[in-house]
């Protein structure tokens, strides 16, 4: 069987389509950060264990590095230039600003990508390794220090910025906890 | 990296049919291994049958009351649906504890049983492996072999296997569902990878261009009380050193069921039989879960550098069986109809 190793594709990014020719061998990391010009994702270790290459995939985070490009066509993209809301920055971002959640900066798009989604996994309920009882009937666990640590274990920061990265998770979902209730809030007003 | 085709498959006849037109091809689920096996060359197929938009997504109750997971489930859904926490949190617990959640919204459960050894000599083309060039050697005998196999180990290969979740499915008796050209079929877990011999290069009986299709978890009563737990060199996000499942029914003292499985030690996830049958019927007590312990250890052969693991692995028996014959609710009565009537709705 004579196989195409090599074929144009179109990637959904932050909301815009791009079709690029790739060779199946391009990683999502590589096509967008050397066909496409988004160099905010980062390349550390290439092999899937440091997280500086995170990004969203239908709106759940996934290194990069091993997505292949040609298979996440017709799938959802977010990179870190796609997470604020046009000039207003995402509340995660704003928190590492504030709390200087970072040292040289290099992990930072990958930390926060990766955050954002924490919040959102820690939210819909999910259990993480260091959750005492994962039963459903348990209450779930509140996003403690110690969950945070474990729930960002896939993002490592050579830096070691690592303290003030927990306080700023801790400070985002805060902050997203509260605007989703003072919308709940809101809403109800608007009912009644 | 070889250069590769590659092909999207819509549904399971056809992804079989692709595999068995070119049999240098591989099945692509999330990657996460693969992928990274491909750059290092250890990996080098001529072909990718992309399988993530097979209709194998799902996780639903069986008739008989356990459940069937889709082979292309994530590990992120498989930890966090309810039903999977409910009856099987060891289950639950153990994919937790693997990777990072970003290689756990990618990874599935099909790859995950099908994911390779981690082992330094295995991943480096350079060195000699059997498992990766038959009759080359293996250089992890004579050296680096701190988390070598202390079970089922041979001259050939002491390579472990590297899944959580696969251990936590061998203490539940799990069956695995495939697909091939010829028509569907099954195999138990127990029976799904063959004991490493000279052959550590062939590591399970799947047939030869099959496709697991998912998991079957029979009922298990007993697993509503079970726990996972991992030892690694580092907090989080590491590859366990020794690993238990466990499951636990006492009642009046006496042991009714009792499940226990290791991960770490061998080259497959290695159900604890003798130990399991020593405890059943007995009494529950650090003393007796030590006795079974040393029993099912009796087997081991350690190396100069892992000897460590038989203690390890006795240790986690009595402190995990231990924590679980103090938890209150074990699986009585009405914890058993209970279950029956969840999987009914």
């Amino acid at each position: 069987m004579a196989l195409s190793t090599a074929g144009a594709i179109t990637l959904n990014i932050n909301g815009e389509k791009h079709t690029l020719p790739v060779d199946h061998r391009t990683t999502l990391l590589d096509a967008l950060r050397e066909r496409l010009g988004l160099t905010g994702t980062k390349k550390g270790c290439d092999q899937g264990q440091c997280g500086a290459c995170t990004v969203l995939i239908d709106g759940r985070r996934a290194v990069s590095c091993l997505q292949l490009a040609v298979a996440a066509e017709g799938r959802e993209i977010t990179t870190i230039e796609g997470v604020a809301d046009g000039e207003r920055l995402h509340p995660v971002q704003q928190a590492f600003l504030d709390l200087d959640g970072y040292q040289c900066g290099y992990c930072t798009p990958g930390q926060i990508c990766s955050a954002i989604a924490v919040i959102e996994e820690h939210a819909a309920g999910w259990p993480s390794a260091v959750t005492a009882d994962v039963r459903p009937e348990a209450e779930a666990p509140p996003l403690t220090a110690d969950e945070i640590r474990e729930r960002m274990s896939g993002n490592l920061c050579r830096c070691g910025a690592y303290v003030a990265i927990v306080q700023a998770v801790a400070r985002a979902a805060a902050d997203t906890e509260r605007a989703v209730g003072a919308g709940r809030a809101a809403g109800a007003e608007e009912a009644a | 990296m070889r250069e590769f085709g590659y092909q999207r498959a819509f549904d399971v006849p056809g992804a079989v049919a692709l595999l068995g037109a070119e049999p240098e091809a591989r099945y692509l689920g999330g990657g996460t291994n693969l992928v990274d096996l491909m750059k290092t060359g250890v990996e080098r197929p001529a072909l990718l049958i992309d399988v993530r938009e097979l209709p194998l997504d799902r996780i639903e109750a069986t008739d008989a009351g356990g459940l069937r997971i889709g082979a292309t489930v994530t590990n992120s859904d498989l930890a966090a649906h309810p039903e999977v926490r409910r009856r099987y949190p060891a289950l639950a617990q153990a994919v937790l504890a693997g990777a990072s959640g970003q290689l756990r919204n990618m990874a599935t459960v099909g790859g995950n049983l099908l994911q390779r050894t981690r082992c330094g000599y295995f991943t480096d083309v350079a060195k000699p492996c059997n498992k990766r060039v038959p009759g080359s050697g293996c250089p992890a005998i004579e050296g680096e072999h701190r988390n070598h196999a202390i079970l089922g180990a041979s001259a050939h290969c002491v390579a472990v296997h590297p899944s959580d979740m696969a251990v936590a499915l061998a203490a539940f008796d799990a069956v695995v569902t495939y697909e091939t050209a010829d028509g569907p079929g099954e195999l138990p877990l127990a029976e799904f990878y063959r004991p490493v011999g000279d052959t550590p290069h062939l590591e399970t009986v799947l047939p030869a261009g099959a496709l697991i299709t998912g998991i079957v978890l029979p009922p298990a009563p007993v697993a509503a009380v079970s726990r996972y737990r991992k030892v690694r060199e580092r907090a989080s996000y590491a590859f366990a050193i020794g690993s238990i499942a466990a499951a636990l029914d006492v009642r009046d003292g006496v042991v009714q069921e009792v499940r226990l499985a290791f991960g770490a030690v061998a080259s497959r996830p290695w159900r604890a039989r003798e130990a399991e049958r020593l405890l059943t019927g007995g009494p529950v007590g650090a003393e007796a879960f030590a006795a079974a312990a040393d029993a099912e250890l009796a087997a081991a052969r350690a190396l100069p550098d892992n000897g460590y693991k038989v203690t390890l692995m006795r240790n986690l028996v009595v402190a995990v069986l231990s924590e679980l014959s103090e938890l209150p609710g074990a699986p009585g009565e009405s914890g058993t109809t209970d279950l029956s009537g969840e999987a009914a709705r």
